[in-house]
């Protein structure tokens, strides 16, 4: 079966080109599967992958639902009838949630650039072992992922550093990661020596380096690394809790707090919901599949590299 | 400067070049031959040679040590009877507190609501290791002994999903799949049955919040084991079936002790880890399941100085966690090193 499918399409010259899916060969020595083992496995993932993938399909389909619809099923839907998509026009059409996606938005690109390029810089110049001071800044950064400062002396901070109920004190308290800066160091430190040093010996400083030779050979590093970076930013909440007072400024993920957790009505849509237009449960739902759609939509792009951004990750101190 | 074909002396020698004050006879000898003995240049030398590394490197210096080291020192407040408006910001008020000692500890010790956030801490970390901890080392075998390459893209795809949701959002998933007015409970009640809450259940939330550490993160944490798996060699597998053994035998005798370094790693660090269990997961559901249930010591720092504004107590109490904290973690080292494993530092 798996020859029928995965067979690939002859090239020009009527080679064919092993596909990336073709199921390997089976080895002589190894028994041909049982009926009963399949199934069993076959059971086992399809529980599994469903586990994930049920919750998310219920609140997906009910934000996408009219109030009727919602009303039937008392409740959340599992099956749909009719698309409508209500809840988003509204939501997107001004008030405290299109404000709030917004600021995660930017908050997320502003933090994860600045991130990436810090964290990139930091682990350039770390790369190189024995240049001055490398040991010295690398056990700096270590020793941090061995004990916190605690929440309270941080908080004491950033408030005296006049941080709150600014953007920055969503950004600047975690904008760097020090188990971000050792994988990418690590991904650095494997890039072939030779290719470096032919730059130096053609009169390529440092930057030009790290711009043209490093970076396009890290990309597979660099799109999990930010990645992490960005889901960082998009899913943080505590930090705006706490240092944010002003409403109007808090990101996506607190006001989700405040209308899923606490049950309280979106500000700005109330006409629709009270004439009965609109379910509060579509809105709640949509405003979980905002907060969710970015990083279900990224993540499986990316994938692929996780395993090797993590490997090169184990610590080499 | 270009036909030199040493790069590394490249580097080291067009930097005395440009400033022949520093080229000096010796001192430019000892740089080309700096290649094989770099502990041999001067300081001054080699500053000039990584200045643009370390340059490099500053910002995110600066950041840790402004986020994570001067913090450290503001630890010194739980000595204190600090008081956030005796200064013009909080940073100098803590030079005008008075100080009082280890009296804020003593407050701590004798309070029974500590105690019970400790024993809360614990509890759910036990659950989590028996609970949790198996279940990607299973997950990971499943999927490594699935061949075809496009089940297992699928699987390993919707299996990391969770790990990048919010915790916002995992609690609310589960709120709505399991809360009182949850699809469960609907359901139930729809058809005549009594619904019910477990979202609000004391009883049954250290369950729940196992279950949701479970959803959100079993599946990433395969990574680790499959990539041990991968590394196993093949040749092991074909000489136990040369000499009879079955599936189940090899998996025994090959498999599982390729996997063992990892699993006693990653279970040493856990324990390492066992006072931080869960903050934003615990502080999110706080409110619904009630303090009893869901304080650990994260959250108890929390609650006493951000929201009572006892920041001194609180301080305090962090700083216990952190110490002891920071005293697992190395002994977990210790035992690993012990164990033969590299642990996250080297020797």
């Amino acid at each position: 079966m798996t020859a029928v499918l995965d067979t690939p399409p002859d090239d020009a010259h009527g080679v064919r080109k092993p596909s990336r899916w073709a199921a390997p060969p089976r080895p002589v020595w190894e028994e041909p599967p049982n009926k009963a083992g399949l199934a069993g496995k076959g059971i086992a993932l399809t529980l599994a992958c469903l586990a994930i993938l049920f919750p998310l399909w219920i609140v997906i389909v009910t934000s996408l639902q009219s109030k009727k619809t919602i009303d039937e099923a008392g409740g959340l839907v599992v099956i749909p009838q009719g698309i409508t998509f209500i809840a988003y026009q509204e939501l997107l059409s001004g008030g405290q949630v299109q404000k709030a996606t917004l600021v995660s938005i930017g908050v997320t690109v502003v933090g994860t650039l600045f991130s990436m390029t810090v964290s990139v810089l930091c682990a350039y110049g770390l790369s190189r072992s024995g240049s001055l001071g490398h040991r010295g800044i690398l056990m700096t950064l270590l020793a941090t992922m061995f004990f916190g400062a605690g929440l309270i002396p941080t908080y004491l901070l950033v408030q005296a550093l006049g941080l709150t109920d600014t953007y920055l004190a969503l950004i600047l308290p975690s904008a760097v990661s020090v188990f971000n800066i050792l994988v990418l160091r690590a991904f650095f430190m494997n890039i072939s020596q030779e290719l470096i040093d032919s730059a130096r010996i053609d009169g390529a400083g440092d930057w030009r380096i790290l711009w043209k030779i490093v970076l396009p050979l890290s990309r597979a590093v660099l799109a999990v690394i930010g990645l992490f970076y960005a889901v960082g930013y998009w899913s943080a909440w505590f930090n705006a809790s706490i240092y944010l007072t002003d409403q109007e400024m808090m990101p996506l993920q607190n006001v989700m707090i405040q209308l899923v957790q606490m049950q309280q009505r979106p500000v700005g849509l109330q006409a629709q919901i009270n004439t009965g237009q609109l379910s509060p449960l579509a809105i709640q739902m949509a405003v979980m599949v905002l907060a969710l759609l970015p990083v279900a939509v990224l993540s499986p792009f990316v994938q692929k590299h996780f395993k090797k951004g993590m490997l090169t990750g184990a610590v080499k101190g | 400067m270009s036909n030199s074909t040493v790069p590394r002396t490249t580097t080291e020698a067009k930097t005395p070049a440009r400033t022949p004050a520093a080229s000096g006879g010796a001192a430019g000898r000892r740089a080309r031959g700096g290649k094989k003995n770099p502990g041999k240049l001067s300081l001054k030398l080699r500053f000039r040679r990584d200045r643009t590394l370390i340059l490099m490197t500053l910002p995110a210096v600066l950041l840790i040590l402004v986020f994570n080291y001067i913090p450290i020192l503001g630890n010194v407040v739980a000595f204190q009877d600090y008081d956030p408006y005796a200064g013009d910001n909080g940073f100098v008020a803590i030079f005008n507190s008075p100080w009082i000692g280890i009296e804020q500890f003593e407050r701590i010790f004798a309070d029974s609501a500590f105690w019970h956030a400790v024993q809360n801490t614990l509890v759910l970390f036990f659950l989590q290791l028996v609970l949790y901890f198996p279940i990607p080392i299973l997950l990971a075998l499943l999927i490594n002994s699935v061949v075809r390459p496009r089940v297992r893209a699928v699987a390993q795809a919707v299996m990391y999903l969770p790990h990048f949701f919010s915790w916002v959002l995992v609690v609310t998933v589960f709120m709505q799949i399991f809360g009182g007015a949850g699809i469960i409970a609907q359901t139930l009640r729809q058809h005549g049955y009594e619904g019910f809450d477990v979202m609000t259940d004391p009883e049954v939330f250290k369950y729940l919040v196992t279950a949701q550490t479970v959803w959100k993160d079993a599946g990433w944490g395969i990574i680790v084991f499959l990539a041990a798996l991968s590394s196993v060699s093949g040749d092991l597998y074909e000489a136990a079936a040369m000499d009879g053994a079955g599936r189940w035998r090899r998996m025994w005798h090959i498999t599982l002790p390729a996997l063992r370094p990892v699993i006693a790693l990653l279970l040493v660090l856990r324990v390492g880890d066992a006072l931080t269990v869960g903050f934003e997961q615990l502080l999110l559901q706080r409110q619904a399941v009630g303090v009893n249930a869901s304080e650990v010591l994260d959250t108890y720092v929390w609650w006493n100085g951000i929201r009572n504004q006892d920041f001194s107590y609180a301080a305090a109490a962090g700083l216990i966690k952190g110490v002891v904290g920071l005293a697992l973690v190395l002994i977990a080292n210790k035992v690993a090193h012990l164990m033969g494993e590299q642990g996250v530092y080297k020797k």
